[in-house]
């Protein structure tokens, strides 16, 4: 090769920032992560893991724990609740469909992204699963409701059963038992659905069943939509069963992907998907307790008070009232899933929260594609994530992306993987009892 | 073969075509970008968008004429200079393409830039075209 055409080249690919490469992984975690300078480049780096089957193998999980597929073949699985008496209901279906494309990147990108999904139509129901005798095996299986719209965000409060779609909030009614709804549900109120970018609706009910905590993700990536396209938007709503009144409760949250509350404190916790574009290291996504009346930066800063200046007009007030999320969880590692533990989790599982990742796009070096264990020490996290579900990732090439974790009570994490369509279940290995019947 | 008079045009119509469109659609891109910098309306980022794609596909058949022109037994005009002119404006303009596909703000003041070269590289291409068709008729 003469030196003037490698000049050429390496030039070219400087310029594009789009020759492979490598962003080797930060360990951005905790609650000071390093922020690198933002850097913009030509061609976003855009690598998508492109799916693969599991055969025989399975994701693996720590020493003393064991990973079973309770139910294949699902439609698309995101969320996950468990109800009282042990039963699984896995919300199904894929939101966003309405989204125009504004600029001719948003028909390029569409295309590409898709790669790393699943090309199963989501199945706007509910499934039910059932484990008639307590084994861990769900021999049970039905669709508890049909005919939603891309449902999400689950939760239960005493008989009412509350499932966010993409564009509203309803209601069943919930007997013990139910296998199938008894109707229709009722719809409460409309949410954000207008283009609807980030369309999921996570949500969780406080502590004493009073409130619905719901999150609605912002309509883009940095208000490149406009602001009035963000009405109602990266922010987390408080609804009020008995009323329906909602009222924004903690603002700036670009994409609130999952909601929890801590039990004990009943203090609300979020975890939040952040900005692309930035570079392979920005912005760190975070896990966070969520403040009332809190604003978290988006879309004027991230991590405080570091200025997006791809936003304009800026807002130097806004910034400056910009709350610091609680801990780093790395960038682009796209966490859709959060739940707190319990004792019945085992010793090291057993303080802290659990996060599921989806995974990256916007970087070299694919992160994410795992659930993590964040430990809690006195109500707070401490220390690096732990993981605890991996082997998404082989060969370059993804077998199953993360989505919803929930804990079952009983001693057990579910996980809903949304490329594979499985649900997994993670349980500590029990000891065998002695005198424990066989059924 | 057929003389022409004096002073009328050679200037086949489709080359015609093939000399306006990048004006007026770069032309319209730039203008779209002076808006959204005085402004910060994001649509007109949007519009500036679109027309940079619209030019940079009509004007993918101006560089393969100006490509062919290039190897023509009977040189139309100034084929070489034509040819650079056109190669620039259209790469350029795709760098141009890919700086507007940024979000929001990132794209400027880069993306306003490149759209005033373009511009000026669309108009010198088609003003060299014209000037082709002259040294035809002077035969």
């Amino acid at each position: 090769m003469r030196p003037t055409s490698f000049l050429a080249i390496a030039l070219a690919c400087t310029a594009l920032a789009a020759c492979g490469g490598s962003d080797p992984d930060q360990a951005q975690y905790g609650p000071d992560p390093t922020l690198p300078d933002q850097r913009t480049s030509l061609i976003p780096n855009i690598e998508i893991s492109t799916p693969a089957g599991w055969g025989n193998d399975r994701p693996t999980v720590p020493a003393g724990y064991t990973i079973e597929a309770i139910a294949t073949d699902l439609k698309i699985p995101r969320q996950t609740l468990i109800l009282p008496n042990g039963d699984i209901l896995v919300a199904e279906g894929k939101g966003g469909a309405n989204a125009p494309a504004m600029r001719p990147k948003d028909i390029i990108a569409g295309i590409i992204k898709k790669r790393g999904t699943s090309p199963v139509k989501g199945g706007d129901r509910l499934t039910l699963l059932r484990d008639v005798d307590a084994d861990g095996r769900y021999e049970g299986r039905s669709v508890f409701a049909e005919n939603l719209n891309a449902p999400y965000g689950l939760a239960l409060i005493d008989n009412m059963l509350f499932v966010a779609n993409q564009d509203s909030l309803v209601r069943f009614d919930y007997r013990p038992g139910q296998t199938r709804a008894a109707g229709p549900p009722r719809t409460i109120i409309d949410l954000p659905s207008y283009i609807n970018h980030h369309w999921t609706k996570a949500m969780t009910a406080s502590a004493d069943g009073r409130f619905l905590y719901i999150g609605n993700g912002s309509n883009s990536n940095i208000g490149e939509r406009g602001l009035a396209a963000e009405e109602g938007r990266a922010m987390v709503w408080q609804v009020d069963v008995a009323t329906g009144a909602h009222r924004p409760f903690a603002t700036g949250l670009r994409n609130p992907t999952a909601l929890a509350v801590q039990p004990g404190s009943g203090q609300l916790w979020a975890v939040v998907n952040e900005r692309d574009e930035l570079g392979p290291n920005l912005v760190p996504d975070y896990l966070t307790s969520v403040r009332d009346g809190g604003f978290y930066g988006w879309p004027y800063s991230y991590w405080g008070e570091n200025v997006d200046t791809r936003m304009k007009p800026a807002d130097p007030v806004k910034v400056r009232l910009a709350i610091r999320p609680d801990y780093s969880l790395g960038s682009h590692r796209a966490p859709l899933g959060i739940a707190f533990s319990t004792s019945t989790m085992g010793g090291n599982f057993a303080d802290g929260a659990f996060v599921g990742q989806h995974g990256s796009w916007n970087r070299a070096t694919p992160v994410g594609y795992k659930v993590v264990f964040v430990r809690f020490r006195s109500g707070h996290p401490s220390g690096p994530p732990v993981d605890f579900v991996g082997g998404f990732l082989k060969d370059g090439k993804a077998r199953g992306r993360p989505v919803g974790v929930t804990v079952d009570p009983r001693g057990a994490l579910i996980v809903a993987d949304d490329l594979s369509n499985t649900i997994w279940r993670i349980a500590p290995n029990r000891p065998a009892q002695p005198g424990a019947s066989a059924a | 073969m057929r003389k022409r008079p004096v002073g009328q045009t050679s200037l086949n119509p489709v080359r015609a075509l093939l000399l306006g469109l990048p004006i007026s659609l770069f032309l319209g891109a730039l203008l779209s970008d002076i808006a959204y910098y005085r402004t910060y309306e994001l649509q007109w980022a949007n519009f500036a968008a679109w027309l940079i794609a619209g030019a940079l596909l009509l004007s993918g058949i101006f560089v393969a004429v100006a490509l062919i022109d290039l190897f023509r037994r009977r040189p139309y005009g100034h084929p070489r200079l034509m040819f650079m002119l056109v190669a620039a404006m259209w790469i350029l303009g795709f760098f141009n393409a890919l700086v507007h596909a940024r979000d929001g703000w990132a794209s400027m003041p880069t993306g306003l830039i490149l759209s005033v070269i373009v511009t000026l590289l669309a108009l010198a291409a088609a003003w060299t075209g014209l000037f082709g068709t002259h040294r035809v008729e002077a035969s």
